[in-house]
């Protein structure tokens, strides 16, 4: 049960202001999510390396000589970049599995929240407001974000059950519901060789998308059978290197609601998050169908489509 | 007129001042800015005074109405005007789910479109909206009567009672045990002065009027789904 | 049994455990009609409960209070999180939510009567507030339910409290039902119904779904009340820990829980023996929540389904309630399935003690009826003084307990004070089985 804001940026000259617009729009979400927040940013690409965005609750500990040993683990350049309990850790494309495979050997205790060329997540337990400022998320530039604060409701209050959860490359998927059938798909995902961490439903619903991916579906088709293979109440919001969509349970009785200028699309539980946002009060506002995949896309033209990608 | 910044003295202040008024009051119009999005405000009113909300609003705005008008320059947010007794409620932009729910008597008029569940339980409220509505909009709908200018969602009308719907446009799909019935004379005359009320310039011979079969109205085991 | 021809001895007939004359009746029943049984109150079947914990009296080790000199206290205030007139009752067991359709309006009266001569409060139902009980009634609990029949802001500022019906023990996750027998006139005017069909309530309520709404909800009917009603949440037991946190999260200044021994007007059968928890494996875990928020007796408890006597009063404050709620109790102590109607249960097929089909409206014992012929059996002033006398005698009972525990308070009864005598009991209350210091689950033990 929780909050979702997702910001997506037409006029790139908003990008030094989506984490700023983003925090704000997150903020507002404080009542339906008090317990964790989370923030995914897609941001600066450097060609031809990839964003290992990892969290450690002994920061000071796991972090120190972490880009030396890995260099000297992996025989090539790693850069890593620490905010508060994440480090954003850069390496080759290529060294992607490997540089995972060395993380697990060499700082067992270091949590993986992302991997992406662009994609950056932050997330920890406690309000949004404190969990923003920790990791300085205002700061931040990028091209689009999600935002979720949570109210645990059957599983624990954890950084790793905190969303936004890591999907695939460059994919972050948040949820505001109940799914009802999140025990049997897990054993059914876990036996199909799928990791997952906790008892989390969104978790499970995550590496579902991740599965159906795997696969051979597109994320739009991995999204249009949650409408068949998820019971229960649900607003997805994924994110994507170029764009995010929505889809919603055929129910639909959770909150959703969508503004869209010629500078932005915005998602929101309510239309509170949006007040701040500029020329709001002449955007298009609407709340998406049920049991509808939506899609906004940079490679598209960034409008809504049913059904895209 | 008293001007009310939201945003600088809080809703709590809001709420107790304008159900302070009595029916003798000669403070009669309001006007509420940097409503943002807010919830719950000016419910519980009791009182023939007019509050205008400059902006958007979040949940429940004007819930439990009685004898006021609620007339919100921007969108509601979901439960607009909810278990309205009386008075009228009247949303410029477009109203999210629940809107009117379980409302038992005045006016609410939505001049964009509703999302889904408009009308959901009502119980002699009057809700008329210039656009379309979405799906599962009059579910259980007891008494009062829905007009939509527009189109209709999915499931209208599922399981009602004694609720009147009247449809300009498309029909999406009914729900179970609601069925198209004859627009008889007298149906025109009440949905003229809906359209009125509502400030609706549509001609009430465009709409079709739907409403219970009344084959659930005493359990039957073929009913059951 | 006799031998056979050749003189061999027979074999016995034997009865199946599994297909028993019970649920081989209702297979026929089933065939014949189509139609699953509807029936009021709450499980029947034997279940966990009360009855298998035991208190531990004062002896050397601890001291008891004399029984008639000594106080024992057994006052309780509900609704002091962040209501600015929490509700202050004179003992620790309230009535629970019946509707007035259900019931007839002098039986609502009768219980508003007792329950203020008794010091404490009684709750409306899913059929919204009459006079008859809103004048007899000194403290009133308002349900916002999910049909939302009679809701009015004039009733809400009227009430002592507020409770959101989220679920009851009978039918957790089920919606209401009252056949078309007792609409009467008055009961479809108040409902906005046409006289005479089968009125059916929703599963969820109309605005709002889950926790981040419901915390909306509370907002607004704070806001009409000016914030002096304590708002209680109800739910039925069904995972209790995360149930109550999340009630609390929403804002509840109370918690309502019923277990599956909570009785209904009316639902199916196989909705009441089948789903939810018996209320002695609800009240540790509710506790547990509280606990773990650091807000236990700051949100107050109050549990219900099954009291029936002290005993039960003092062993569920012992486990951690701060009140209870009684409803199918009440109704007995007002003369519902009295054997003195036993030839009319004949006549209906059924027997003093098991008559549960409440919702044909038939009461001979005029309760839970619309029938204005069957109602005037019942005297709502004789009723009344039934009801007081009875939640006297609880109160009573629960403090002769509290005394010889060596207590001054109801409330400071504890889960010490308790054992259980069965393995179940013991499992599901989290209590010592009697003699020993270890219960199936206990942290740090192995089974």
């Amino acid at each position: 049960m929780c909050g979702i804001v997702g910001l997506f940026l037409k006029d790139t000259s908003l990008e030094p202001n989506l984490g700023r617009m983003l925090t704000e729009m997150l903020i507002t979400m404080t009542d339906r999510g008090p317990d964790s927040a989370g923030i995914a940013i897609y941001g600066t690409e450097h060609k031809g390396k990839v964003k290992v965005t990892v969290q450690s609750d002994h920061p000071d500990r796991d972090f120190a000589d972490l880009a030396k040993d890995m260099q000297q683990a992996l025989g090539g350049e790693v850069t890593v970049r620490v905010n508060d309990t994440h480090a954003v850790i850069e390496i080759d494309v290529a060294w992607a599995a490997a540089g995972r495979t060395v993380l697990a050997e060499i700082r067992p205790d270091v949590r993986i929240m992302s991997t992406g060329e662009t994609l950056e997540i932050y997330k920890e337990v406690g309000l949004p407001k404190n969990v923003a400022a920790r990791f300085d998320i205002s700061s931040m530039s990028g091209s689009h974000g999600i935002g979720h604060t949570r109210m645990a409701t059957e599983s624990a209050v954890t950084t790793m059950g905190a969303h936004p959860f890591n999907t695939g490359r460059d994919q972050c998927l948040v949820h505001n519901g109940s799914l009802s059938n999140h025990a049997s798909l897990r054993r059914k995902l876990r036996k199909a060789g799928m990791h997952i961490e906790t008892e989390n439903d969104t978790e499970v619903g995550a590496a579902y998308v991740t599965w159906k991916m795997q696969n051979g579906a597109s994320l739009g088709e991995a999204l249009a059978s949650t409408i068949d293979d998820l019971d229960g109440f649900f607003n997805f919001v994924v994110g994507t290197k170029d764009g995010f969509g929505v889809v919603r349970d055929p129910i639909a009785c959770k909150p959703a609601v969508m503004a869209e200028t010629d500078q932005y699309v915005a998602f929101a539980s309510e239309y509170r998050a949006f007040v701040n946002l500029p020329g709001i009060d002449h955007a298009r506002v609407w709340e998406p169908e049920p049991a509808t995949v939506y899609f906004w896309s940079h490679d598209h033209a960034p409008t809504a489509t049913e059904k895209a990608a | 007129m008293q001007t009310f910044d939201l945003e600088a003295q809080g809703l709590r202040n809001l709420n107790a001042a304008l159900q302070a008024q009595s029916k003798e009051t000669n403070q009669t119009a309001w006007e509420v800015v940097n409503a943002k999005g807010s919830h719950a405000i000016a419910v519980g009113l009791d009182a023939p005074i007019e509050v205008n909300v400059k902006g958007s609003t979040g949940y429940y705005c004007a819930g439990m109405n009685k004898q006021a008008t609620v007339h919100i320059h921007g969108s509601a947010g979901p439960g607009v005007a909810e278990n309205m007794m009386s008075g009228t409620v009247i949303v410029e932009g477009d109203a999210s789910q629940y809107a009117g729910a379980t409302g038992r008597g005045g006016t609410l008029v939505i001049k964009g479109n509703a999302s889904s569940r408009c009308g959901i339980s009502m119980k002699g409220i009057d809700i008329i909206v210039h656009g379309n509505i979405g799906h599962m909009s009059a579910f259980m709908a007891q008494s009062g009567n829905l007009v939509v200018c527009g189109d209709a969602g999915d499931a209208l009308g599922d399981s009602i009672y004694e609720a009147r719907l009247f449809v300009r446009g498309s029909v999406k799909s009914l729900g179970a045990d609601c069925i198209e019935k004859e627009m008889r004379p007298e149906h025109i005359e009440i949905l003229k002065d809906l359209l009125e009320r509502g400030e609706c310039d549509a001609k009430p011979e465009e709409f079709k009027r739907y409403g219970s079969a009344r084959k659930l109205y005493n359990f039957d085991i073929d009913n059951a789904y | 049994m006799k031998d056979d021809a050749k003189g061999a001895p027979r074999t016995v007939p034997i009865q199946s455990a599994t297909f028993s004359n019970s649920a081989n009746a209702e297979i026929r029943r089933a065939a014949a009609t189509g139609i699953y049984d509807i029936r009021g109150g709450g499980s029947k079947r034997k279940l966990p409960h009360f009855d298998d914990l035991l208190f531990l009296g004062a002896s050397i080790s601890r001291y008891a209070l004399e029984g008639y000199r000594e106080k024992c206290d057994t006052s309780v205030t509900l609704g002091t999180r962040f209501a600015k007139k929490p509700i202050q009752l004179d003992i620790p067991i309230t009535i629970a939510g019946m509707s007035f359709g259900a019931l007839s309006g002098p039986a609502k009266e009768a219980l508003g009567r007792g329950a203020s001569m008794a010091g404490t409060s009684t709750t409306t139902g899913d059929g919204g507030m009459t006079e008859e009980e809103r004048g007899h009634s000194k403290q009133l609990v308002y349900q916002v339910l999910p049909s939302r029949y009679g809701m009015n802001p004039d009733d809400l500022r009227r009430c002592d409290a507020i409770e959101v019906v989220v679920g009851q023990g009978a039918k957790p996750g089920g919606g209401g039902m009252l056949l078309g027998q007792k609409i009467s006139d008055r009961v479809a005017e108040m409902r906005n119904l046409p006289k005479g069909i089968d009125q059916r309530s929703a599963c969820r309520h109309p605005d709002w779904t889950g926790p981040d709404d419901l915390e909306i909800k509370i907002l607004e009917l704070r806001e009409i009340t000016g914030w002096e009603k304590p708002i209680y949440v109800k739910i039925g037991g069904t995972r209790p820990y995360f149930d109550t946190m999340l009630a609390i999260k929403a804002g509840a200044d109370v918690v309502v829980l019923d277990g599956m021994q909570g009785g209904t007007a009316a639902t199916q059968d196989v909705f009441i023996e089948h789903v939810g928890l018996p209320i002695i494996a609800c009240i540790p875990e509710a506790v547990r929540a509280l606990q773990d928020m650091e807000l236990h007796r700051e949100v107050q408890l109050v549990v219900s389904g099954g009291i029936r006597n002290g005993a039960d009063v003092a062993k569920a404050l012992a486990l951690g309630a701060d009140a209870v709620a009684i409803g199918t109790a009440a109704m007995i102590a007002l003369g519902d399935n009295d054997p003195k109607w036993e030839a009319e249960y004949n006549a209906l097929g059924t027997t003093a003690g098991a008559y549960d089909d409440w919702h044909e409206g038939k009461d001979p014992a005029g309760i839970t009826t619309q029938d204005p012929e069957l109602s005037k059996r019942f005297d709502p002033i004789a009723g009344g003084r039934h009801l007081n006398n009875y939640l006297k005698v609880m109160t009573l009972e629960a403090q002769t307990i509290a005394r010889a525990c060596g207590h001054n308070h109801l409330h400071n009864l504890e889960p010490e004070d308790l054992v259980s005598l069965t393995m179940e009991a013991a499992a599901m209350a989290k209590i010592p089985l009697a003699g020993t210091q270890w219960y199936p689950g206990k942290p740090g033990t192995s089974y």
